[in-house]
């Protein structure tokens, strides 16, 4: 939030400025749904908070197959919508073509890089994030084993997994790491029955917390490790009110300020094309604490998380980003 | 891979295992009957959705499952309603069953709760919860069985012994009762059980309509047992896999059991290891996947036995005038 202010404060003097807004700004849901509890849903409350607090209209759509990709785009670039957010990186390549069919509109794409000139790429450093919460499941641990459920296996959700084992080593260098991937399409983000046996079948291995970056399937990883009292990690959105008591914390991702950001700036015709990359510095990634967590934290994790923190932000700690060598040191898949 | 690795496999096998075999026992009335039926998968959807939405609003599971096989009932009489009595083509029906489940599901789903078509998360009562066997405790200390019994056998859901149980009770019905006699015959010959004076089209209703209740079941598992709410195409295929399971099985109960078991199994496996070391050559997780499907035709190719089906199978019995 601490960076929100500054932001608003510019928004709101430009608002003075050049008076209404452009044009209502779009959102598209991806695959994984908008109720994923997750990444989905964490752009809809961002674009919920937003429609709140400036009474303004924004339009949604959401895909409900890989096949709508582009004419969705389309349709709501056709009917006016500036700027348009696309959720995800399987919009790349569609966005790619697009994008210069609609050189008045701006387009905004997460956790993926379209170089076009009116493409604005914002990037997380799940890595960074994915280290803290490394640091804190390997803290809770008393198995020696925790473990990981990705959704699909795609190298977004292999920088979780190696940030992840990286912070689990980064305590404990002999801690081992079980890291299981759902599956190899988009399915995979939607299959909680799955993600609950997986989840088991690290539980029968040792595993006694686990992190799940698989969107919607992440609710039947949580819902397993709730059902056989071992501890979770949530991701994207703050998950720790879904299952209290077993929810160690979660690895927020602010998908939902840099929504309601970029709907701030792009009505008032402020936005930037170009790459943002929010981290652990101005709050776009970090573990979630609250009421519903702050009992299996203990001083030790928060004092090693913050130590860490501070550690990445002055590049004392180097994460390894599995995005620029396509490889993990710390973890094999 | 160590004995207690082995067990865990097996226990994750027979959770696995058992949305299958429901299906597939459901697929064997129905095909033995002379009713093709490619709608399992639409069947498990709506069951699913329709338990897991009434648990959570009344709150107890049991009214859930109710709902479930009755939802499955229901799309199982459309069936019969087409294929049977207006003599449609069977496949065309199920499809036709699976489609109108997977956007049925999701609308209702959003009317009714709101949360993108999905069902609320189900807790306590709400839930099946998992039951010990009587001595599973005392038995453990067993060295080799007493874990196999404690960890794989004990320790699930009451409708997983459902599904077992169902597999004699399914040989007795179909090969020591008179109606299964009959039905059977209804799938080979129905002219000679016209003959006899016995109504082709009310045992092949009956039939459809066993099928529908045992697919509520593997819906019902599925949302309530296996998972704690309904999601979108939760059944993920496992229709599918059922109707393949029954071809393995050549369309036999305990064969079905042992099939569905095997494709259970392989989905374990492939769960707890990403690719399997066999020493000389390593196996990726997604051909153990696959596994199943090229099985099933291998069976159907003729290279390891033959499946033949019902011989009236997919056909609509026409009375002679």
């Amino acid at each position: 939030m601490t960076i929100m202010r500054p932001l608003l404060g510019a928004a709101a003097a430009t608002a003075l400025a050049t008076g209404a807004a452009l044009a209502d700004p779009g959102l598209i849901i991806d695959l994984g749904g908008k109720f994923d509890r997750s990444f989905n849903e964490s752009a809809y409350n961002g674009a919920q908070r937003w429609a709140e607090e400036t009474g303004g209209d924004y339009m949604e759509t959401e895909l409900s197959s890989e096949a709508q990709r582009e004419q969705n785009m389309r349709r709501m670039a056709d009917r006016g919508a500036d700027p348009i957010v696309t959720m995800g990186f399987a919009n790349a390549s569609t966005l790619e073509q697009i994008a210069s069919d609609y050189p008045d509109t701006t387009f905004v794409i997460i956790d993926a890089v379209v170089e076009q000139p009116n493409v604005q790429s914002i990037m997380f450093d799940e890595h960074t994030g994915s280290y803290l919460v490394g640091i804190m499941a390997a803290m809770a641990s008393e198995t020696g084993t925790v473990s990981f459920v990705g959704g699909m296996d795609v190298p977004l959700i292999r920088r979780f997994a190696c940030g992840y084992a990286e912070g689990a080593k980064s305590v404990n260098p002999d801690i081992e790491v079980i890291a299981n991937m759902t599956g190899t399409t988009p399915a995979a983000w939607n299959d909680p029955v799955k993600g609950g046996e997986l989840t088991r079948s690290q539980i029968s291995q040792g595993s006694d917390v686990v992190y799940a970056a698989a969107g919607g399937t992440g609710v039947g990883v949580l819902q397993a490790a709730a059902d056989e009292e071992i501890l979770a990690i949530g991701v994207d959105s703050n998950q720790n009110y879904m299952h209290p008591g077993t929810m160690l914390t979660s690895m927020v991702k602010r998908v939902d300020n840099a929504v309601y950001d970029t709907f701030v700036a792009g009505t008032e015709g402020t936005i930037e094309p170009g790459l943002q990359t929010k981290g652990l510095a101005d709050e776009g990634v970090g573990v979630a604490i609250d009421e519903h967590n702050e009992d299996l934290v203990t001083k030790e994790m928060m004092a090693a998380v913050e130590e860490a923190r501070e550690g990445i932000i002055a590049g004392d700690i180097e994460v390894h980003d599995y995005y620029e060598d396509d490889s993990c040191p710390a973890l094999s898949f | 891979m160590s004995y207690l690795d082995l067990i865990q496999i097996l226990d994750s096998t027979i959770r696995l295992a058992t949305p299958l075999l429901f299906a597939c026992l459901a697929g064997l009335f129905s095909e033995r009957a002379g009713v093709f039926d490619i709608g399992l998968e639409g069947k498990i959807l709506i069951s699913a959705f329709f338990s897991a939405a009434i648990a959570a609003l009344t709150g107890s599971v049991w009214l859930g499952l109710l709902a479930g096989i009755a939802a499955s009932v229901v799309f199982s009489a459309i069936h019969g309603l087409a294929s049977i009595t207006f003599r449609g083509d069977q496949l065309i029906s199920g499809v036709a069953i699976n489609f109108l489940a997977a956007g049925m599901t999701v609308l209702i789903a959003q009317d009714w709760f709101a949360q993108g078509g999905r069902t609320p998360a189900l807790s306590g009562e709400a839930r099946f919860a998992s039951i010990d066997l009587p001595f599973a405790e005392a038995l453990s200390g067993i060295p080799l069985l007493g874990p196999l019994y404690a960890e794989a056998i004990s320790g699930h859901t009451i409708l997983v012994y459902a599904g077992l149980l169902t597999v004699p009770l399914t040989w007795y019905v179909l090969f020591r009762t008179r109606f299964g006699l009959r039905l059977r015959a209804v799938g080979e010959n129905p002219g000679a059980v016209d003959t006899a004076g016995v109504s082709v089209v009310r045992l092949r209703y009956a039939a459809v309509l066993i099928c529908g209740v045992l697919c509520g079941f593997a819906g019902s598992y599925l949302a309530t047992g296996l998972a704690a709410s309904f999601t979108q195409n939760m059944s993920a295929g496992r229709g599918y896999i059922a109707l393949a399971a029954l071809i393995f099985a050549k369309w036999r109960p305990w064969y079905a059991l042992g099939a569905c078991l095997l494709f259970g199994l392989l989905q374990a496996v492939s769960n707890r290891y990403s690719s399997l070391d066999l020493g000389i050559v390593e196996i990726p997780n997604a051909f153990v996947l696959a596994l199943p499907y090229i099985l099933t035709v291998v069976i159907l190719a003729g290279f390891v036995g033959r499946a033949v089906p019902p011989r009236a199978g997919g056909t609509p019995y026409v009375k002679e005038r």
